[in-house]
């Protein structure tokens, strides 16, 4: 295995009876990369990440992420990874800083560690008002960047964000990249899915899924160049369409 | 929901031990006098000096009374036929005919005891009034008169209801609060959240048990405290053992929910689970009916029915002061039971699907 890929898939695959969701798909991630993971409703996306993240039994093929098997080191995977998954997850009955605190225990930080961290978390993302108020009340931008900044709590080699955008204004959506950005700056691998095509052209590499199989994957330019379009919405029209 | 977690439960103890008892007041009686003597007078009035007989009226026929009997009108028919007291006096024995309505068996059973006593009572009379008559110098021979009632008049029925309901108070509420967890974070998506972190399976179980083994153990505390106040319930065991018998209880209540929550994908599913097993936990549980009159299948049954234990225990421990070695087949059987419930609980958490 390479020591630059994190995520290495080859004929990852994964079955409910029939219907196969992800169909045999073979990528890798490289270290530090921005890799956007694009695909219509219903192509597999999804489905893909959670056989990443070790939530999901593949029904063949096999996947190393951050050098450890999908398939039979699950738990080494998930203390090396954040998620964050397109539904809201973290506790609506519990306070921005109660939630901190739990998923930090979780990971294993130190009394200390959790303390900087919520400290640091709050200040960045200027939650000192509602910093106790409970997370349920709070509106869906500021949940979500709060998840995307508990998912990189314990510091992740790589996390995956699940449509994390979905159903947020522009201007969130424009600081939610500023987070991504930072966060890849440090070092942190990002996997990132999403339907806004806008957000595909900030990827440093992208792959479209279509029917559960990765039909291109290469940087926005090369694949704009490929198909001889102006934009990555026209790249995903094409391959979406057939 | 804390507040509603107590007091909810709470009221129900209140409520349900007034309300929960096995006395039979208030019977309906009615009679059917075809005799009309003093002998028969003599007998009705027996019944109308007890406390638990309602006299409500003479029926002239044998079908009114049947009528009203299937109207609900009366409990009780006593029929005294003619010549009653002629028979009595003549022949020193007559027959006396009695209609229960059996609707509700136990209560049928309860009043026939009654009806019987009352006349057993009068017949003792009788024969005294008859010995009198006939033969006047020998005095009645003193029989043995204690009387073999297996319905205990003294008997505080809220001391024995009061333990029995808190039982089920714990047991419910634990059991649905755990049922209904895990299935909860399956539905709001936490649950995946949480599996995507590296924490353990059996850490994430205890993590589960711990704050519903504190309410539990909380509602016990202020179950006990109501039922030395307001019911005035002996305490007369160690409330250390009871605290301790409850704690390792309650885990195999916990346990069992949480294995319910795993294995369900929605609420709804689960609170049907919780149920199925509730009721049929409760009414196996010797708490309203004795195990011991139960067929020999539903005898083994009750041999996995948790609440029958703890039923035993509390009733054994507050009511006879039961020490640690008369309650040890109970509390090792726990034990077992608790260890079995958890480790299926961590078993059946999967983190992977």
């Amino acid at each position: 295995m390479n020591n630059t890929n994190v995520i290495q898939a080859e004929g990852l695959t994964k079955m409910f009876g029939d219907f196969t969701a992800v169909n045999a798909i073979t990528f890798e991630v490289k270290k530090g990369e921005i890799f956007g993971f694009l695909g219509a409703n219903g192509a597999g996306k999804t489905t893909a990440i959670k056989m990443l993240i070790g939530i999901s039994n593949p029904t063949s093929g096999q996947a190393h992420v951050a050098g450890f098997d999908v398939s039979t080191q699950a738990e080494d995977i998930k203390k090396n990874i954040g998620y964050m998954s397109q539904k809201f997850a973290l506790y609506d009955d519990l306070t921005v800083k109660e939630n901190i605190t739990f998923f930090g225990g979780i990971y294993g930080l130190t009394k200390i560690k959790i303390k900087e961290k919520t400290k640091e978390l709050i200040e960045d993302l200027g939650l000192e008002e509602v910093a106790n108020q409970l997370v349920g009340s709070l509106p869906l931008g500021w949940k979500q960047k709060i998840s995307f900044s508990v998912a990189l709590l314990h510091e992740p080699k790589i996390v995956f964000l699940d449509e994390p955008t979905g159903g947020v204004d522009p201007i969130t959506r424009r600081q939610f990249w500023e987070m991504i950005y930072r966060a890849s700056h440090q070092g942190t691998t990002i996997f990132v899915t999403t339907h806004y095509m806008d957000e595909a052209e900030y990827c440093d590499r992208v792959s479209i899924m279509v029917n559960g199989k990765i039909e291109a994957l290469d940087t926005p330019k090369e694949l704009k160049k490929q198909f001889q379009v102006d934009s990555m919405n026209d790249v995903f029209l094409k391959l979406a369409r057939g | 929901m804390l507040p509603i977690i107590f007091v909810l439960p709470l009221l129900q103890l209140v409520i349900l031990s007034n309300a929960a008892t096995f006395e039979v007041k208030n019977i309906k009686f009615a009679y059917i006098d075809n005799d009309r003597s003093s002998s028969s007078r003599a007998l009705i009035e027996k019944f109308e000096a007890s406390t638990y007989f309602n006299v409500l009226s003479n029926f002239p026929s044998e079908a009114l009374a049947s009528s009203a009997m299937l109207k609900g009108e009366v409990d009780v028919v006593l029929e005294i036929p003619s010549h009653f007291e002629r028979n009595l006096q003549k022949e020193k024995r007559a027959n006396l005919g009695i209609t229960i309505n059996a609707i509700d068996g136990a209560a049928a059973g309860v009043e026939n005891v009654y009806v019987t006593q009352i006349i057993q009572s009068y017949n003792k009379h009788i024969k005294t009034d008859l010995m009198q008559i006939s033969d006047a110098q020998i005095k009645p021979v003193n029989i043995d008169t204690i009387p073999l009632f297996w319905y205990n008049e003294t008997l505080n029925y809220k001391t024995y209801m009061v333990p029995g309901i808190l039982v089920l108070l714990v047991t419910m509420i634990t059991l649905f609060l755990a049922g209904m967890n895990i299935v909860r974070e399956k539905e709001i998506g936490t649950l995946e959240q949480i599996n995507v972190t590296p924490i353990k399976k059996s850490q994430f179980i205890i993590g589960k048990l711990f704050p519903f083994w504190i309410i539990g153990m909380g509602l016990l505390t202020i179950g006990l405290l109501l039922a030395r106040l307001i019911f005035d319930v002996p305490m007369v065991g160690s409330l250390l053992l009871m605290y301790g018998y409850t704690s390792i209880y309650i885990l195999v209540i916990l346990g069992m929910g949480l294995f319910i929550s795993n294995f369900t994908d929605t609420q709804q599913q689960a609170m049907f689970i919780a149920w199925f097993f509730m009721v049929i936990f409760i009414l196996m549980s010797g708490l309203f009916t004795p195990i011991e009159s139960m067929p020999e299948w539903a005898q083994i049954l009750t041999e996995f029915n948790p609440i029958k234990y703890f039923v035993e225990v509390m009733r054994m421990v507050m009511l006879k002061g039961s020490g640690l070695m008369d309650i040890l087949p109970q509390l090792i059987k726990t034990i077992v039971y608790a260890l079995i419930m958890n480790g299926l609980a961590v078993w059946s958490y999967k983190k992977t699907s």
